[in-house]
């Protein structure tokens, strides 16, 4: 099931309890090009609405704030290599994979993400 | 009064008016009154050009200019070839800003490839940077890249040069992060000590190839030390000793700075010179300063640009790893220059030489009576020698227009470059003979 | 072009040094370099030709006008390379006996006394190596101030949204936090914004004024006085001084630590990135904690770099003031804010500057209404000014101001150039409503065409690859 924060990341919760989480296909198209992405190490907690990587294009640097709270079991390091990877398809490019995911409140699902997009 | 304001006092009174207002005391309306200057500044009147040569040349003549130096301690006086000072003074390199517009500064990006190329071979790591103040803020620098949320205290060798130890000292104060340094034993760094400060928490040691006192360290040791506590080793190296000693990288260095002024750089009373700083590619984005990288341009062209901007001030701000935004770019294309001209044979020569030249002078100093070499270990071009009546044996020699060694810690640092002809060096040990046979 | 490694040929050398004339002493073979590093292989007339070759891919303010905003390009006189190339200047060891370097000293210590009686500061030490590290050494002052009083609880900078990405960068160095203070509408300081932040735990505020939108803050007693009263200090950042020279001095508007830009102000070559020299001045209170030279005073406390300082960086900015004198550093203060504000004026009716009203030394053309009446962008004015063979001014900065360009023009150009200046940039800003498209593309006569940045920062390549 897909999640979203209003600071455009998503995360996809599994019955079992884990998540991935990423950036949204609009955050992509809004950064640009992406050259490098700063990635948390394993094992490292994240608390919702705190950021926990960021992001560089050619001449910015972004943050992203989680939007879960979790253990960081594993990073995606196909992403270091190539970060373009989130450009090509945001919702294949996660970030992190975490445990004991937790959900805050106000996430909203796909189409209430959409819907909020329209008012942007 | 010289002045380098062109328009001429009509065309002045022209944009003036253009602007509609009288003086220029109206371009000022926002300065408060209270705090405008009601009089001149206390400065001397202005003076044409020629005066200005002659007033400067004349405090130029207060020093005293020698023709022989013996003295290194960070300052090495190497010979120059003339095709070294001439192209960094080309206007076009001169007069520009750091190349912002790659389309117009591919040239000088070129060359800051081009130099980074040259470092690295140097120094035997994957990359380098376009180069930082010196040797000291570089090793400043190199501390800070190794630092992370678990690693945070620096080990330095006391064997390194005491400004680049001071330097820093000062950037971790300033960070609020620990160093500790580590003594030294026979002349080099003590490794039973390192090893006993190597806990969890250091995240990088320092030491100096050759160190102060011109010896060599054993960096395969202290690599292997190092590694084994899971910290990162940065080696201060002298680049002209690089030409002819095992490199840093084959010894394990992650980090290789230095201070690069013997590459074509006057001794200058202390500056401008040069910081070298080269790592490993895994550590290419904590590197700091400008990085030129190669590209293509919007028709395939080969191109220069400066690359991984995202890791400095101007966009990363308070979070940027270093505040540096510029390089000594003159000055690295001063080194490149000396070792396209030089070659590796070249500079295989002026290290050869120079070790030479310093192990002469030692051997035969030494065969005076109580001049002792104080420590027994393989050295490059510096070393310190115990000897008596230093003041008397340095004033004499500068007396003949040489500057002897430096006095430190109760003897004599000497240090011998290629510069300087074996009749010298007997001049140099026959006078110290002189001045202790008296 | 080719790389100089590209011209190698095995065997060639440049004749340099003279045979060894005593025995050689070997590498001990255990610290032996057992593959040589592949520098080129090149006769003295490949080297020379390559760069020459390169500096005609070059560009400097001795090409063409360069009015790169908050970089003060202004002409670098001759006759000061000159003086610093002297013998008894550039062969003068940093440790020789004192005696024998009393020319040196002699620079220093009047650099120093010219330079304090600029600003109204009390003492100032020549040896940070550029404006950044200057700003590091003078939030050092800052810390040391605060720490030897014992006062511990200092730990935030206060830094305007319009400084330069150094300020934060250069106070999270020291260990500070950053506050960030909005500008108002004007581009300068928010009075309310800045009273709201200001608690005992601020050490100090960061400021340029004239600001880096080109304008005089005017409160700006009452902004010093403010941080006072809570006990902090306030930092100068010098790179705006060439507008005030003569006319008003930082420290009478109570800043207690500066630093200067020698390589901007004070007309020292920018060598397309270096080598600078960034003096730091204060007050007589901070004295005690400018930094000094280990190796020649061990009781040094601070220390940022080797020796004193760019020593002959330092010599070119002291000829520089000698032969301006106290009229001549006046008068090219007002003739740096009589040209940007002639410039400006030039320009009218086409951009818009982003505050209307009188500048300093610079301003800022804001191109957002353009661009979306056009779709031409600040980088395309910027990228097609190099087809004209001038240098583009700043773009994009500061960044409070969107589609920025900023320019500064010095006092070192002429009427006939500003004039000519502003008909390039009028004919352009014509050129975006007729022909959008070539702009987009410019530049079309530079050595390359826009270079590919995102390649270049995906696939990095740092070296030649032999």
């Amino acid at each position: 099931m897909l999640y979203f924060a209003k600071s455009h990341e998503w995360a996809n919760l599994n019955e079992d309890g884990t998540a991935t989480i990423g950036i949204s296909d609009y955050a992509q198209n809004e950064l640009g090009d992406l050259v490098f992405v700063n990635l948390p190490e394993v094992g490292d907690e994240l608390s919702s609405g705190e950021v926990f990587a960021d992001v560089e294009s050619v001449k910015a640097v972004s943050d992203v704030y989680s939007p879960i709270s979790g253990t960081v079991e594993e990073i995606n390091e196909n992403l270091l290599d190539n970060p373009a990877l989130i450009n090509e398809s945001a919702y294949d490019a996660w970030f992190v994979r975490v445990s004991n995911a937790t959900l805050p409140d106000g996430l909203m699902t796909k189409e209430e993400y959409e819907h909020y997009l329209a008012t942007l | 009064m010289g002045s380098y304001v062109p328009s001429t006092q009509s065309q002045r009174q022209e944009m003036l008016k253009a602007l509609d207002i009288n003086s220029y005391d109206e371009l000022y309306c926002d300065v408060p009154e209270s705090v405008k200057l009601k009089d001149l500044l206390d400065l001397p009147k202005g003076k044409s050009e020629l005066e200005v040569v002659r007033d400067m040349t004349a405090i130029a003549e207060k020093n005293v200019l020698f023709r022989t130096i013996l003295r290194g301690a960070g300052a090495y006086d190497h010979y120059i070839p003339a095709i070294v000072k001439s192209i960094p003074q080309k206007e076009e390199f001169l007069t520009a800003y750091t190349p912002y517009q790659a389309e117009m500064s591919q040239g000088i990006l070129q060359s800051i490839f081009e130099y980074q190329t040259m470092i690295a071979e140097l120094t035997g790591m994957d990359i380098a940077n376009a180069s930082v103040y010196d040797g000291a803020s570089a090793a400043a620098e190199a501390l800070a890249m190794c630092r992370d949320r678990k690693r945070s205290v620096s080990l330095i060798s006391l064997s390194s040069h005491p400004d680049a130890v001071k330097t820093m000292e000062t950037y971790c104060f300033a960070s609020n992060n620990q160093l500790k340094t580590i003594s030294c034993k026979g002349g080099r760094t003590d490794i039973s000590i390192l090893e006993s400060l190597l806990t969890d928490d250091v995240s990088a040691v320092y030491v100096q190839q050759p160190n102060f006192f011109g010896i060599f360290e054993d960096i395969d040791a202290i690599a292997q030390c190092v590694h084994k506590a899971g910290a990162m080793l940065i080696v201060g190296c002298n680049p002209i000793a690089l030409a002819i000693m095992k490199t840093p990288s084959q010894c394990g260095a992650d980090i290789v700075v230095g201070e690069g002024q013997p590459l074509g750089m006057p001794i200058a009373f202390g500056g401008p010179y040069l910081g070298f700083m080269a790592t490993t590619a895994k550590n290419m984005r904590k590197l700091p300063g400008r990085i030129v990288g190669q590209t293509v341009d919007h028709d395939g062209n080969t191109a220069y640009v400066l690359t991984l901007q995202a890791r400095e001030q101007h966009i990363r701000r308070e979070k940027a790893s270093s505040n540096i935004c510029s390089n000594q770019a003159l000055c690295a294309l001063t080194a490149a220059v000396y070792m396209s001209t030089m070659g590796a044979d070249g500079m295989k020569q002026a290290a050869e030489q120079s070790m030479s030249k310093a192990h002469y002078l030692q051997r035969e100093l030494c065969k005076l009576p109580n001049v002792e070499l104080r420590y027994e270990q393989p050295y490059f071009d510096e070393f310190l020698l115990d000897m008596p009546k230093i003041d008397q044996i340095l004033s004499s020699l500068e007396r003949k227009g040489i500057l002897g060694g430096l006095p430190f810690d109760d003897g004599v640092l000497w240090c011998v470059t290629e510069k300087v002809g074996k009749d010298m060096l007997d001049l140099v040990v026959a006078t110290c003979k002189e001045v202790l046979q008296a | 072009m080719k790389l100089i490694f590209e011209h190698s040929v095995d065997g060639r050398q440049c004749s340099i040094l003279p045979t060894c004339d005593v025995e050689l002493t070997p590498m001990p073979d255990i610290m032996k370099r057992t593959v040589p590093p592949r520098l080129p292989e090149l006769s003295e007339i490949d080297v020379t030709r390559h760069y020459t070759a390169l500096c005609k891919r070059a560009h400097g303010v001795n090409c063409g006008f360069y009015p790169l905003g908050s970089c003060t390009m202004k002409y670098n006189p001759r006759v000061d390379e000159e003086i610093a190339a002297l013998p008894q200047f550039t062969g003068i060891h940093p440790l020789a006996p004192l005696y024998s370097v009393k020319g040196c000293l002699e620079v220093l210590e009047l650099s120093k006394k010219y330079l304090c009686s600029i600003t109204g500061m009390d003492d100032m030490t020549l040896q940070p190596a550029a404006g950044a590290h200057g700003e590091f050494t003078g939030l050092l002052l800052i810390k040391s101030y605060h720490v030897a009083r014992g006062d511990f609880k200092r730990t935030k900078i206060i830094v305007p949204d319009s400084a330069h990405g150094t300020n934060p960068a250069s106070a999270a160095m020291c260990g500070f936090s950053i506050v960030s203070v909005p500008s108002n509408d004007e581009g300068c300081v928010d009075l309310d914004a800045l009273k709201s932040v200001l608690d005992y735990e601020v050490a100090g505020l960061m400021l340029t004024n004239p600001n880096t939108v080109g304008i005089f803050d005017k409160n700006i007693l009452e902004i010093t006085d403010l941080v006072h009263q809570f006990g902090g200090l306030v930092y100068y950042d010098g790179a705006n001084l060439n507008a005030i020279m003569g006319v008003v001095r930082p420290g009478d508007m109570g800043f207690d630590v500066i630093h200067i830009n020698l390589h901007k102000t004070f007309s020292t070559p920018h060598g397309g990135g270096g080598p600078g020299s960034g003096p730091v001045g204060c007050k007589e209170f901070l004295k005690g904690f400018l930094p000094s030279c280990a190796i020649s005073n061990a009781s040094t406390s601070l220390q940022v770099k080797s020796f004193y300082g760019n020593f002959l960086v330092i010599i070119k900015a002291l000829s520089y003031i000698m032969t301006l004198g106290a009229q001549g550093v006046r008068e090219a203060s007002q003739n740096a804010v009589l040209n940007a504000n002639y410039l400006m004026h030039c320009l009218k009716g086409t951009f818009t500057p982003a505050y209307n009203r009188t500048c300093m030394h610079e301003f800022v053309l804001g191109l957002d209404s353009f661009k979306e009446q056009t779709g031409v962008t600040a980088l395309d004015v910027a990228k097609s000014l190099i087809d004209e063979g001038m240098h583009p001014p700043t773009m994009y900065f500061p960044l409070i101001v969107h589609e920025a360009l900023m320019f500064e023009p010095t006092e070192t150009e002429s009427k006939e150039t500003l004039d000519e200046a502003a008909e390039i940039l009028k004919t352009l800003y014509r050129r975006a409503f007729d022909d959008a498209e070539s702009m987009k593309t410019a530049p079309h006569c530079a050595a390359i065409s826009r270079p590919d940045e995102v390649l270049a920062a995906r696939q990095p390549v740092l070296k030649y690859d032999f």
